[in-house]
């Protein structure tokens, strides 16, 4: 497989705290990435210093061949890089429609309104919310707008695909059906890193797992491997949860 | 074309019958109207539609009228003066929006309200230019006769109000307008979307400006003498977004009602209360303010309503 996202001794501060430190991580295409790590870890901060919106202060990252080292986020944006807020991030007054619309209008220049609402359409159709179309953003639940939120980054048509915590806050029903969405994706050939505290859900859907602990990666490798690696037990996991997925191994 | 958009042109054509029923104080009347109208409707671009709220316009008013002045004593008509301070208003708003604009919230609403102080510092010292403090004199156009003075720079101002309508219409149905309405939601989701965010901040600014920068040139040419603390009175960056707020933020239809509103109050106001008229007038906005929130628009959402037309 070839790779498509390399970071390369990647670190960033604020100020005094080192949320970032000599990251060095590489994505293959077509693989679904599973971060992990305790609250803190750096797992959003990767995601933003990749997308653009915190720049590294060094290293460099490489994506599909170019260098986005400095890119700023709407570049990052239209050369295929896409994510999921852990908050969801609507456009609250728009529909929800609009709110994917506006996705695919301006993730490629040229596209006009029209047809952007028409692809709109066949992306909130795949997520489960064309009964919502034209209901506006800041009325649907939380599911709904997380699902929303993953149209929105569907409708980026992205080659690398960041879904940050999409399942916090939901309830079982609503977990098993947005892996299922998850899965179809990869099975699309999307490339995709997931941010996810639920270990049932990483050890589903994802075929390598990294895990950032005080902003260094302290494990990388397949997900067997790493449930059991004694550093990530300790930082993260703890031994409760190693004892009890020890025999399934 | 929406609802609104024909009531809007509606409205402006009202406008223009006003010489059939006056002399001239309906005309004075009717040239501020439309000035104020290009204010706000100015000011909406920037401040309805991308929700930034700059305090720049009297900044670019400024600019419009000393910029038409100073080209017309070098002896260049009057509609080469005010395109050319419209076009260079534009370009200018457009850099400094580049900067300014990476500021939000109350942050770009002091920068932007120091815009004018830097313009009329300027001006000030500008002596050999601008006349400085003592004012610039400006040659008069046509000298005709006082009520036909009146007349042109009525259909002056009322053409330029109709261009500036045609644009904020333009620009609310348009990918920019779409743009605009993101970033007043959620910036940093309009970037993630591949939105350039500043670009789009920059284009609403400049165009913001250079109407208003043209307004304050026939402005000039109307009242042949210009002074800083006229032209770059602070009441001019504060009374756009009365206006818009009075009249419904971000509806172009809104925000013209809200200005012909806010006029008759002025004049109303000014006319029985001489000696606290801006104390009642202030009243009076705030009562506006608390009991229609959204401004006139609100009181017919559901034929006007902007929100509607992304169903």
């Amino acid at each position: 497989m070839s790779e498509i996202l390399r970071l390369q001794n990647v670190s960033r501060h604020f100020s005094g705290l080192q949320a970032l430190r000599e990251v060095t991580l590489a994505v293959a295409k077509g693989e679904v990435l599973g971060l992990i790590g305790p609250n803190g870890a750096g797992k959003t901060t990767l995601v933003n210093t990749i997308c653009g919106v915190t720049p590294a202060n060094s290293g460099t990252i490489t994506f599909d061949g170019a260098d986005i080292t400095k890119i700023k986020t709407y570049q990052a944006a239209r050369r295929g890089l896409s994510r999921t807020f852990q908050i969801v991030q609507p456009f609250a007054e728009f529909t929800a429609l609009d709110n994917v619309a506006a996705a695919a209008l301006f993730s490629r220049p040229g596209e006009s309104l029209k047809s952007a609402r028409e692809e709109a359409r066949a992306h909130l159709a795949f997520v489960g919310l064309d009964a919502q179309a034209g209901r506006s953003a800041a009325t649907l639940t939380l599911a709904m707008r997380k699902r929303l939120e993953l149209a929105k980054a569907l409708a980026m048509r992205p080659k690398l695909l960041f879904l940050d915590e999409v399942n916090a806050g939901l309830n079982s029903a609503e977990v098993e059906r947005a892996t299922r969405l998850i899965h179809e994706l990869a099975g699309q050939g999307i490339t995709i890193v997931m941010i996810e505290h639920l270990m049932k859900v990483v050890l589903n859907v994802c075929t390598r797992i990294a895990v950032l602990h005080n902003g260094a990666l302290i494990a990388d490798g397949a997900p067997r491997e790493v449930i059991s690696n004694p550093a990530v037990v300790e930082a993260y996991l703890g031994q409760q949860y190693a004892h009890r997925h020890a025999g399934h191994g | 074309m929406t609802r609104a958009n024909i009531a809007l042109l509606i409205l402006i054509g009202c406008v223009a019958a006003l010489p059939l029923f006056g002399g001239a104080y309906a005309l004075r009347l009717g040239t501020i109207a439309c000035m104020y109208a290009i204010l706000a409707l100015s000011w909406n671009v920037v401040g309805g539609f991308a929700g930034y709220p700059s305090f720049a316009t009297a900044a670019f008013f400024g600019f419009g009228a000393y910029a038409t002045g100073v080209l017309m004593n070098d002896g260049l008509s009057l509609w080469l003066s005010v395109v050319m301070a419209a076009v260079a208003a534009l370009l200018l708003a457009a850099m400094l929006g580049a900067v300014l604009l990476r500021l939000r919230g109350h942050y770009f609403a002091i920068a932007s309200l120091s815009l004018a102080e830097v313009l009329r510092e300027l001006v000030n010292n500008a002596t050999d230019l601008t006349g400085g403090g003592m004012g610039l004199n400006i040659p008069l156009v046509s000298g005709s006769s006082v009520l036909g003075d009146a007349m042109f720079f009525f259909y002056a101002m009322l053409g330029l109000l109709l261009a500036t309508a045609l644009m904020a219409m333009a620009v609310a149905g348009s990918k920019l307008g779409f743009g605009l309405a993101c970033i007043r939601q959620n910036e940093t989701a309009s970037s993630m979307v591949g939105l350039n965010t500043t670009l789009y901040k920059s284009v609403a600014f400049g165009l913001s400006a250079c109407f208003v920068a043209a307004a304050g040139g026939i402005y000039a040419a109307w009242v042949h003498y210009i002074d800083p603390s006229d032209v770059f009175d602070i009441l001019y960056s504060v009374k756009p977004i009365v206006m818009a707020l009075m009249g419904g933020l971000g509806s172009p239809l809104g925000v013209a009602c809200g200005a012909f509103l806010y006029l008759g109050l002025e004049e109303v106001v000014w006319r029985n209360y001489i000696q606290i008229h801006t104390g009642v007038l202030g009243l009076l906005i705030v009562m506006l303010l608390l009991f229609l929130p959204h401004g006139l628009v609100s009181l017919r959402a559901g034929m006007f309503g902007r929100k509607t037309k992304h169903v």
